[in-house]
C-alpha cells in the first residue's frame, strides 16, 4: 500500500517534469526561431553600421552564426539557462536584470486584480448558480458577456476617463505622483508592502489611488471569467442526488449549497484561478500601456518599438516561464486535491 | 409554395443528398432563430458584414482617409457624425472602413487555423501511437503559450503588418482545434461505418478527407465562431500597440489608441472604435453561445 502510493506519487513526479522540460523546450525553441526570424540583423545590432567587413564578418563569427541552426539553438539555452539573456539595446543593461526590476510592479497588478476577482467572482458564480434562471443569473450572464467582449485597453481608456478626468476618486497615469517618486526603498519592488515597512502611509494612500483602477479593470475580466465557471460548476454539482439527501435530511437550500456543493468545486475552481491568474500577468501588457504602469508589459512594448528584440525575447521568456508555471502548478494541485485523480 | 419548400426541406427521408445538407442546414438556421440570444448574435454578425461590403455606400462621400487638419477633433454634427480625429479625418467614415479590416484578420485566421488544428487532430486521432503521442504533446506545448505576448514577439519579428498579425495570431490560436478534432475523430474512427470503408479498401487519406474531417467541422466551426471574439480582441490589441494594419488604413485598435492623449477632453475619439470592437466581439460571443447550444446541448446548463 504505502510503496504503492509512493510510486504512483513518484509517476506523477516524473509526468509533471516530463511535461515542464518539453514545454520549457518548446518556448525556447519558439523565442529562438523569433529571434532568427527577425529582420534587424543581430551582427549590425551589435557593431554598428559603420563597422568594416572584417569586424562584422569577426563578429559574426564569435557570435556563432555561421554554426548550424541546432547548434546555435543548444548554445542560446546553455545561455538562457546561465541567466544571460543578453543586454537590453535600450537600457545598456543585462535584459534579466532589467526583467527582475520591472517584475514586481507587475506582480502587485496582477495579484490585487486576482483578488478583486476571486472575492466578487466566486459569490456572484456561486449566487448564479444556485439561483439559476433567477435576476441574479441573468445579471451574472451579462457581466460574463460584457468581459468577455470589451477589450481591455479600451475599458481602461474610459475608466481613466470617468473615475480620473471626471469624478477625480482615483490618481491617474503611473504607480505613484512624480513627487513621491524614488523616496521608497525598494525592499519587495512591491510598494504597497514597501511603504508599509516604512511606515509611509501616505505613500501608501497615494500608491493605492494609483493601483486600484488597473487593478479592478484587470479584475473584472477574471470576475467575469471566474463568475462563469463557478457558476456552470455549482449548476452540476446541485442536480447531484447528495445535495437532494441533504436537503430531504432537512438541510436548508443555502446550506446544502455552501455545505455540501461548495466544497466539491473548490478543486475545480483552482484550475480555473490559476489560468485565470496566468492569463492576467499577460492582460498586463495592455492594461500597462493604457495606465503607463512601469512593469513587464511596458517594458516589452518599449523595448519593442526601439527594436530591441533582447529585451522583447527575454520578457516574452518570462511571460511564458510564469504562465507555464502556474498552469502546471494549478495542473498540479488539481490532481493532488482530487481524490478520483490520484490513480491516474 | 414556401410551405412546399419548408416541407421540402424538412423531409424526414430526403431523396438526394443536397436535400439533405440543405434540410439540415434549414433546421440549424431555425434553431439559432428560435434562440433569442443567437438570433441577436446573428444580427449584429449580419450587420458587420453589410457594413463592410457597403462602406463606399454609406460613406457619405468622405474618405476614411481625407485628412482636413483645419477641422481636427471636431465634435459629433450633423457634418462628422461621429466627429474627426486628430488629422481631421471622419470617425464614421474611419469606423465603417475599420470593418473590413476586422473581417480580413477574421477570415484569414479562421481559414489558417481550422485547417492546421483538424489535420493535427484528426491524424492524431485516427493513427494513435507515437504520432498521436507527438503531436499531442506538441499541441500542449502551444497550448501553454501565453497568447497575445507570443503574437506581439511575433509582430514584431515579422514586422508590423496585418498578415504578420494574422500569422501572429494564428500560431497561437490552432490547439484547442487539433484537441477538438482528435475528440471526435478518436470517436468516429470507432463506428461502424469507418470500419465498412475501411473494408472496401478505402485509403487512409480518403478516410480522413471525405469521412472523418467533414462530422469534425460541425464542432471546429462552432468552436471557431466562440473564439471569434478573442481573435477580434487580440488582433485591436495588436492595432492599438501599432503592430496591426499600418496607417492611414482604418482599423479600431489603432483609432482607439490614436485618441489615448485625448480621452480627458474628446472622449470620442477614442470611445466610438471601442463601442465598435465590443459590439461585433458580442456579437461573435452571442452567435457562438447560440450555436453551441443548438448543435451541442450536452455543453448547456
Amino acid at each position: 500500500m504505502g510503496s504503492g502510493m509512493a510510486g504512483r506519487i513518484f509517476r506523477q513526479l516524473l509526468s509533471f517534469a516530463v511535461t515542464l522540460i518539453m514545454t520549457f523546450i518548446g518556448l525556447t525553441a519558439v523565442t529562438f526561431l523569433i529571434g532568427r526570424l527577425t529582420r534587424i540583423d543581430p551582427v549590425l545590432a551589435v557593431v554598428g553600421d559603420k563597422a568594416s567587413k572584417q569586424v562584422y564578418d569577426q563578429t559574426f563569427h564569435a557570435m556563432g552564426l555561421d554554426k548550424p541552426l541546432i547548434v546555435q539553438y543548444a548554445l542560446y539555452v546553455k545561455r538562457l539557462i546561465s541567466g544571460d539573456f543578453g543586454i537590453s539595446v535600450l537600457t545598456s543593461q543585462p535584459v534579466l536584470s532589467d526583467l527582475l526590476r520591472v517584475f514586481p510592479a507587475t506582480f502587485e497588478l496582477a495579484t490585487l486584480a486576482i483578488i478583486i476577482g476571486v472575492a466578487a467572482g466566486i459569490p456572484a458564480g456561486v449566487l448564479a448558480g444556485a439561483r439559476k434562471g433567477r435576476w441574479a443569473d441573468h445579471v451574472v450572464r451579462v457581466v460574463g458577456l460584457f468581459g468577455y467582449s470589451v477589450p481591455v485597453f479600451w475599458l481602461g481608456l474610459v475608466g481613466l476617463f470617468v473615475f480620473y478626468g471626471k469624478l477625480g476618486w482615483v490618481s491617474g497615469t503611473g504607480r505613484l505622483d512624480v513627487f513621491y517618486e524614488d523616496i521608497v526603498t525598494p525592499r519587495t519592488g512591491i510598494i504597497l508592502i514597501d511603504s508599509a515597512i516604512d511606515g509611509d502611509w501616505d505613500i501608501f494612500r497615494n500608491a493605492f489611488s494609483h493601483l486600484i483602477l488597473p487593478a479592478a479593470i484587470l479584475g473584472f475580466f477574471s470576475l467575469a471569467y471566474i463568475a462563469r465557471m463557478t457558476r456552470s460548476f455549482m449548476i452540476t454539482q446541485l442536480s447531484q442526488e447528495y445535495v437532494t439527501t441533504a436537503r430531504v435530511k432537512g438541510r436548508s437550500y443555502w446550506g446544502a449549497v455552501w455545505r455540501h456543493a461548495f466544497p466539491n468545486i473548490m478543486v475545480p475552481l483552482i484550475t480555473v484561478i490559476g489560468l485565470s491568474y496566468a492569463s492576467l500577468l499577460e492582460g498586463a501588457v495592455l492594461t500597462e500601456t493604457v495606465f503607463a504602469w512601469p512593469g513587464l508589459g511596458l517594458y516589452i512594448t518599449r523595448a519593442l518599438f526601439n527594436g530591441d528584440m533582447n529585451a522583447v525575447l527575454g520578457g516574452t521568456i518570462l511571460v511564458g516561464a510564469v504562465f507555464i508555471g502556474v498552469n502546471l502548478v494549478s495542473d498540479l494541485l488539481y490532481r493532488v486535491f482530487d481524490p478520483r485523480l490520484r490513480g491516474a | 409554395m414556401t410551405q412546399s419548400l419548408s416541407h421540402w426541406l424538412l423531409d424526414e427521408a430526403p431523396g438526394s443528398r443536397r436535400q439533405a445538407v440543405l434540410g439540415s442546414l434549414y433546421r440549424g438556421l431555425l434553431a439559432i432563430l428560435s434562440n433569442p440570444p443567437g438570433l441577436a448574435g446573428l444580427v449584429i454578425v449580419t450587420v458587420l458584414v453589410l457594413i463592410a461590403i457597403f462602406a463606399p455606400l454609406l460613406d457619405r462621400g468622405i474618405s476614411p482617409i481625407a485628412q482636413d487638419l483645419g477641422n481636427r477633433l471636431a465634435q459629433p454634427s450633423a457634418a462628422h457624425w461621429f466627429g474627426t480625429d486628430e488629422l481631421g479625418r471622419d470617425i464614421y467614415s474611419r469606423t465603417l472602413y475599420g470593418s473590413r479590416v476586422t473581417l480580413t484578420i477574421v477570415a484569414l485566421v479562421s481559414v489558417l487555423v481550422a485547417p492546421i488544428g483538424l489535420a493535427v487532430g484528426t491524424l492524431a486521432g485516427y493513427l494513435g501511437g507515437w504520432v498521436d503521442i507527438v503531436l499531442m504533446r506538441i499541441t500542449d506545448v502551444f497550448l501553454a503559450f501565453p497568447r497575445l505576448v507570443l503574437a506581439l514577439a511575433f509582430a514584431a519579428a515579422l514586422g508590423p503588418g496585418i498578415e504578420n498579425a494574422v500569422i501572429a495570431i494564428s500560431l497561437t490560436a490552432w490547439p484547442p482545434y487539433a484537441r477538438i478534432a482528435r475528440a471526435e475523430t478518436i470517436t468516429i474512427a470507432r463506428s461502424d461505418f469507418i470500419q465498412a470503408v475501411v473494408l472496401q479498401g478505402a485509403s487512409t487519406w480518403r478516410i480522413l478527407l471525405r469521412h472523418i474531417v467533414p462530422l469534425c467541422l460541425s464542432s471546429v466551426i462552432v468552436r471557431l465562431t466562440l473564439d471569434m471574439a478573442g481573435i477580434i480582441l487580440t488582433a485591436a490589441g495588436l492595432g492599438f500597440l501599432g503592430l496591426g494594419a499600418q496607417p492611414p488604413t482604418a482599423e479600431w485598435g489603432a483609432m482607439v489608441s490614436a485618441g489615448r492623449d485625448v480621452i480627458l477632453d474628446q472622449w470620442w475619439v477614442s470611445t466610438i472604435p471601442g463601442v465598435a470592437i465590443f459590439l461585433v466581439s458580442l456579437g461573435f460571443n452571442l452567435l457562438g453561445d447560440g450555436l453551441r447550444d443548438v448543435f451541442d446541448p450536452k455543453e448547456t446548463s
